[in-house]
């Protein structure tokens, strides 16, 4: 029985240095503005969300207020908005660089590969800069030989927004 | 400050607020948001007058029950004592000043403070036994021990404090804003209650901006065009800001706007992104207003939407969810905001997830529309850097309109400067 649902779901993980290479690429997409491609790495059934700062892994949206709970649909067109010139606090862009570190690969289960890794990341606009740090928790798995995004949730590890007020990027 | 105003004897001409029935002008200073010293004045006479939000009595369900939290500037502790009694005390010593509570929520049925080991009562009361001979006889006989309370009264489970203990009571403060609490209180057959913590960000603007902008109709269509772009795909029809929203002037400075507006309501309007079976229960839902509010009412509570400003610094707005928000300046150009989201007391899972994704999808930090709204904010606060020679908002809109105020006029930001301009120009 156990075998089967093994067999049945779970992937085997690819080594550490590949995820590397895959949430780098990602982390790329996001500071070259290449929004599209980067909303193409989710899997249809993918769920994208930011939780409150501060908050404990175990947060979940369906009970408390999160900054962002987007599923496939309401990322497409968060994805969409953020190219828009209506989209104001985008818009003139600001500029970002993003720093991935700390990657583990933390299990698997029948959804996919859990990875998670720690992020840094600024952005600049108004000749003010902000900074975001925290972790990333993903779960990823092959669709069609591709490794794909089933679930990002981003958990910034600061106690408030207050020196940043928004959450208008993909952090 | 560059003014050519033309003078009328309808015209009442403060320093900052100047309104002329007849012209039908109303216009601001922008020197009330960028200036020193109207910000050290706002403290004394705002701040330290008016009745500020505290928190909602579902934070603090049970006794000794505590939340901590910035208000007016004032580090408060809000709790329910041994007895269940609400208070709001000052989180300070009264020996040395320390706080004497750190987290941000908790159950204790006292506070000690760290530095010196005094310990209170969460009543208040002042709680260490001292050595015979360590103060005097009579030592606390004027409560100098005990930790400072602060005037606080409640109403529909929305709790207030006042640090001016000469003030009106907050049932004459509130006057017709209470109906504005009651439509919302009125929503839950038992109830309402905040759903988790609160978001807790800033804006680089001054505080008042985001008074005017959590009741202006008038800049919805272009500042959230991209929201509204998204709600027509939701929908599945054409969506307009309804142009005959109602202004309510609610007296002392409180104002609300009610609106038929095309979004879904958790309490009471389906919308056709929600599918069939979130159709059935809130058709339930309808029905339950029905029968215990009578059907005049429960069509205004359940399918309107409110946006609403209490003087000086409370936004409820009753919208696509409901959204309670403070903000306080902390500089002219910085606020700190803290918005919590109200829900149904017992709703269902299901319910209750609706209502979170139609709250983030509009507002908070990550919303399709608050960031909009802050950017407008930002870039108002930067335009004011020329207001030596660009001196003047214009807030005048509708103001000589016949029949009644619309939701797309600024009458109800008129009610606020006007309450600011009395307390500020007196």
């Amino acid at each position: 029985m156990e075998a089967t649902l093994l067999s049945r779901s779970v992937e085997r993980p690819l080594s550490r240095t590949e995820y590397e290479d895959f949430l780098f690429e990602e982390a790329a997409m996001l500071d070259h503005r290449r929004f599209n491609e980067w909303f193409a790495l989710f899997t249809d059934d993918a769920v994208y969300e930011v939780p409150q700062a501060g908050v404990s892994d175990d947060a979940n949206s369906g009970t408390e207020l999160f900054y962002i709970a987007d599923d496939h649909e309401r990322l497409r067109y968060r994805v969409e908005r953020m190219q828009k010139p209506g989209n104001h606090s985008e818009w003139p862009a600001s500029v970002c660089s993003r720093s991935i570190t700390n990657v583990r690969v933390t299990g698997s289960d029948e959804r996919g590969v859990h990875v998670e890794c720690r992020f840094i990341t600024y952005r600049s606009k108004n000749e003010a800069t902000d900074l975001y740090c925290g972790h990333h928790q993903y779960i990823l798995r092959h669709e069609n030989g591709a490794l794909k995004i089933a679930s990002k949730r981003t958990f910034i590890d600061m106690n408030s927004l207050r020196q940043q007020g928004k959450v208008t990027i993909f952090i | 400050m560059a003014t050519n105003l033309k003078v009328a004897t309808s015209r009442k001409a403060g320093r900052y607020v100047i309104e002329d029935k007849e012209e039908g002008t109303f216009r601001v200073a922008r020197e009330a948001f960028t200036s020193q010293e109207v910000f050290e004045q706002e403290r004394e006479r705002i701040f330290s007058k008016c009745w500020l939000y505290v928190g909602h009595e579902s934070e603090i369900p049970n006794n000794n029950d505590f939340v901590t939290r910035k208000v007016g500037g004032r580090e408060i502790i809000f709790n329910r004592d041994r007895k269940g009694q609400v208070h709001a005390f000052l989180n300070t010593c009264p020996h040395r000043g320390a706080l004497v509570e750190r987290q941000a929520k908790g159950n204790a049925i006292s506070f000690r403070c760290i530095y010196h080991g005094w310990a209170f009562n969460n009543n208040g009361t002042f709680g260490t036994k001292m050595q015979e001979g360590d103060y005097g006889p009579r030592f606390n006989e004027d409560g100098c021990a005990n930790l400072p309370s602060v005037k606080a009264a409640g109403y529909r489970g929305f709790w207030f404090l006042n640090f001016d203990a000469n003030s009106e009571s907050l049932e004459d403060n509130l006057a017709d804003y209470k109906d504005l609490l009651d439509l919302v209180a009125d929503q839950g057959p038992n109830g309402m209650e905040i759903i988790g913590i609160d978001q807790k960000y800033s804006i680089r603007a001054n505080w008042k901006l985001l008074m005017e902008n959590s009741y202006d109709g008038y800049h919805a269509a272009d500042t959230h065009e991209t929201y509204f772009e998204y709600l027509i795909e939701a929908i599945g029809h054409e969506a307009h800001v309804d142009q005959n929203a109602r202004v309510f002037d609610a007296g002392n400075g409180h104002a609300y706007i009610e609106s038929d507006m095309p979004w879904g309501r958790p309490v009471a309007r389906w919308s056709p992104k929600w599918g069939e079976a979130a159709k059935q229960e809130i058709a339930q839902i309808k029905q339950e207003l029905v029968e215990r509010l009578g059907p005049e009412r429960a069509q205004r509570v359940g399918y309107h939407s409110r946006n609403s400003g209490m003087f000086p610094n409370l936004v409820i707005n009753d919208i696509m969810a409901i959204t309670v928000r403070t903000f306080y300046p902390v500089a002219p150009d910085l606020m700190e905001v803290s918005s919590w989201t109200l829900g149904v007391k017992g709703e269902s899972e299901a319910q209750r997830k609706l209502r979170l994704d139609n709250f983030l999808e509009f507002l908070g930090p990550g919303g399709f529309a608050t960031p909009d709204d802050v950017e407008a904010l930002e870039i108002a606060q930067r335009g004011y850097a020329a207001s030596r020679e660009a001196g003047w908002n214009d807030i005048s809109r509708g103001m000589l309109r016949k029949g009644f105020f619309r939701g797309t006029d600024e009458e109800q930001m008129r009610c606020f400067w006007r309450e600011w301009a009395r307390r500020m120009e007196a």
